[in-house]
């Protein structure tokens, strides 16, 4: 095994097009995919509970507030899944039918226009949300972020408009409504014209001229400060908190899936590609018949190129890693975590590439073939939850659960962020025997 | 190896002699399906013999040569090899394209487990004659250099018995006469060759005893001279004047097949 192990790689150092092409174009891939995974998709499925009273009038400061009109422009944003109780809201985000759910609570109105009075806490709106993939988790943060940024902003100056104008009336004087009956309201600047008028007629260093100095500085002062008011007005911006909830599953950082995935990518294309074409080529170089006749067992045959391929992942997976490094941390603590998940994976990708190889029984042919069903397992794999109907994603999740991508990468992130890694070593071995199983059974009709 | 006239290669077929066989064949019978590849074939070889495998297509060459291989196993019959082991060499040659002629038989020396790699590998690449080629990838090599190296690999282990699948298959006239050569050379040597062939003129020219296959039975197993004298005696009219392919066809008529 060992001779046929340094053939293997003899042949790859004769071929450094090919190497080359290997090494880089996986590298290549992978990043291009992590690039395009940071984005994540236009309109995240998000379940809505509104449980706000309908036709419930919002007005603040004067200026009245559509509440349903604000909803659609929500629904612009994402795609709203409407849910009819919290306990729906929450089985929704926990299937995985949702990215998250946001529930506007029943008190939003009278919370609100309390704090445009002055009185009473802000409210408190719910965000649930499933951390199982980090892009999912970052993909609702930022939507609902920026939503309630928005409306917090145009309640924000609405309260900030009602509490200026209270100010002015404080500053400039002027007439004040309150419970049906108009008021009239001096002001700091009247009282301080007033003041001044009334101090010429007071002897000078009289006591009663000092103390009317006294209130007309104060008066001053007043107006002068109260001025500065309004930019300070402008920075209450959170007049609606969040809550957010995760609700099953951890939250790896994003940093960890984006990495996981491109090296998944690589160990992916590297291991299938060089597996499937180095058994192809046994038979198209009609060496297999050769080697088989008492040389080699193909069950020895199918171990060697499982150890080519495990080698050869290893190698430019670490390579990946370490180019990576220079962009991203990576906790290379976890050493020994990282270099399981890409040996198991690595081993469950090769086994693929036997398989694949022994079907195709061609170089060219088992290329192909390691191509088309590489690539598209791999988008299937990181398809999140509730961006498709459940049905397809029931499908997706048996397909996934059917080759080594999902768990690869699920190894991957677990040993790069302290994750749980002997679920997804357990499935990767288990498709590691399945795969040599059919490989043996490709064997059969090799020769 | 040093080019010749291709007829000087022809060995003086050897008389049936008397000695010890290097190979017994019994009852080989092969299915598959309802389809009998091979039904119940025997033969014997003995030492330096060059016996042609000959038939027409589909006569179950092949499936003779693999079950001697051992690379199908038979499904009754059994095979012996008294002298030691049989070595194989595929209709196609088993080469790595991308390793060097020496490369490729130190591998093969290295799977074969051979005692002294680098000797041996020295000893076939004289005995090709590809010594001054050791160095050159497979992939350059012509189709009859590449033969001989197949064929070289097939004789690492030294083997009594070398079969060969239809070896001369792709190539042209004087690459042909340059391999027959070494096969020759090797049969001289006291290697007991088998060669399948759908080339009669080539069994005749090359081999010391044929056996005719058709349909997976085993027909005629004796010299040229003694098909000859069999189609003679089959026709009833004497020692007739006909070449051996024409004798070959004869023989199979007459059969029906």
């Amino acid at each position: 095994m060992r001779w046929l192990l340094l053939k293997d790689l003899q042949i790859l150092r004769r071929s450094p097009l090919l190497t080359a092409l290997l090494v880089i174009y996986p590298i290549v891939v992978a990043l291009l995919i992590g690039f395009a995974l940071s984005r994540g998709p236009e309109k995240p499925r998000v379940a809505f509970l509104n449980e706000v009273p309908q036709d419930t009038p919002l007005s603040i400061g004067g200026e009245d507030f559509d509440l349903t009109g604000a909803r659609s422009s929500l629904c612009d944003r994402i795609e709203c899944v409407r849910v009819h109780s919290r306990a729906e809201a929450r089985e929704e985000v926990e299937s995985g039918e949702v990215l998250g759910a946001l529930i506007l609570p029943e008190d939003l109105v009278d919370k609100l226009e309390g704090v445009a009075s002055g009185v009473g806490e802000p409210p408190t709106v719910e965000v649930l949300v499933n951390e199982e993939d980090p892009l999912k988790a970052q993909l609702v943060d930022d939507r609902i972020s920026s939503l309630l940024t928005e409306a917090n902003l145009r309640l924000s100056r609405a309260v900030s408009n009602v509490t200026l104008s209270y100010l002015d009336l404080l500053v400039s004087g002027g007439d004040f409504d309150f419970l049906g009956q108009s008021f009239n309201v001096l002001g700091l600047q009247n009282t301080e014209r007033i003041l001044r008028s009334a101090r010429s007629d007071l002897p000078k260093g009289s006591f009663e001229r000092e103390a009317v100095d006294q209130v007309i500085q104060f008066a001053e002062l007043a107006r002068e400060n109260l001025g500065f008011a309004d930019s300070l007005l402008s920075s209450v911006s959170q007049p609606i908190q969040v809550d957010k909830e995760v609700v099953n599953g951890g939250s790896p950082d994003l940093d960890a899936f984006t990495i996981s995935v491109a090296a998944t990518v690589t160990l992916m294309f590297v291991t299938v590609l060089l597996v499937a074409g180095s058994l192809a080529l046994e038979r198209e170089e009609n060496a297999f018949a050769r080697l088989t006749r008492g040389l080699i067992s193909p069950t020895g045959l199918l171990v060697e190129k499982l150890l080519l391929g495990v080698a050869c992942s290893l190698l430019v997976t670490l390579l990946l890693l370490g180019g990576l490094s220079f962009l991203v941390h990576i906790n290379w603590g976890r050493t020994p975590q990282i270099l399981v998940a890409i040996l198991a994976g690595g081993a469950a990708f090769a086994a693929l590439g036997a398989a694949l190889g022994g079907a195709a029984r061609e170089v060219r042919a088992s290329s192909l073939l390691a191509f088309m069903i590489s690539l598209p397992i791999a988008f299937i794999s990181l398809v999140p939850s509730g961006t498709v109907g459940p049905a397809l994603f029931s499908v997706i999740e048996v397909i996934r659960a059917l080759f080594p991508f999902a768990p690869g990468r699920d190894a991957m992130e677990s040993a790069l962020s302290s994750g749980d890694l002997l679920v997804p070593l357990l499935h990767l071995a288990a498709l590691t025997v399945a795969y040599l199983a059919l490989s043996r059974l490709a064997l059969r009709r090799f020769a | 190896m040093a080019e010749k006239p291709a007829k000087k290669a022809r060995r003086a077929p050897a008389a049936r002699p008397p000695r010890k066989p290097v190979l017994e064949v019994a009852g080989l019978t092969k299915r598959y399906g309802s389809r009998a590849a091979l039904s119940d074939v025997g033969f014997e070889a003995r030492k330096g013999e060059l016996i042609a495998v000959i038939g027409p297509n589909g006569a179950g060459k092949t499936t003779l040569l693999s079950i001697l291989a051992g690379i199908v196993r038979p499904d009754e019959g059994e095979v012996t090899s008294p002298a030691g082991s049989i070595g194989w060499v595929p209709q196609q040659a088993a080469l790595y394209r991308r390793l060097t002629v020496a490369e490729n038989l130190r591998l093969f020396a290295h799977l074969e487990k051979v005692d002294d790699v680098q000797g041996s590998v020295d000893e076939m690449l004289g005995e090709a004659d590809l010594a001054e080629r050791r160095d050159d990838q497979v992939s350059l090599l012509s189709g009859g250099n590449q033969q001989r190296v197949n064929i070289a690999i097939g004789l690492l282990r030294q083997p009594s018995v070398l079969l060969l699948d239809e070896p001369s298959t792709g190539l042209d006239p004087r690459q042909r006469a340059r391999l027959w050569e070494f096969v020759s050379g090797l049969a001289g040597g006291g290697t007991t060759v088998i060669f399948s062939t759908h080339n009669v003129q080539e069994a005749e020219r090359y081999s010391d005893r044929l056996l005719v296959l058709a349909d997976g039975e085993a027909l005629f197993d004796g010299t040229q001279t003694e098909l000859h004298r069999t189609v003679d005696k089959e026709s009833g009219r004497g020692r007739a004047k006909r070449d051996f392919e024409t004798a070959f066809v004869d023989f199979l008529a007459h059969r029906g097949h």
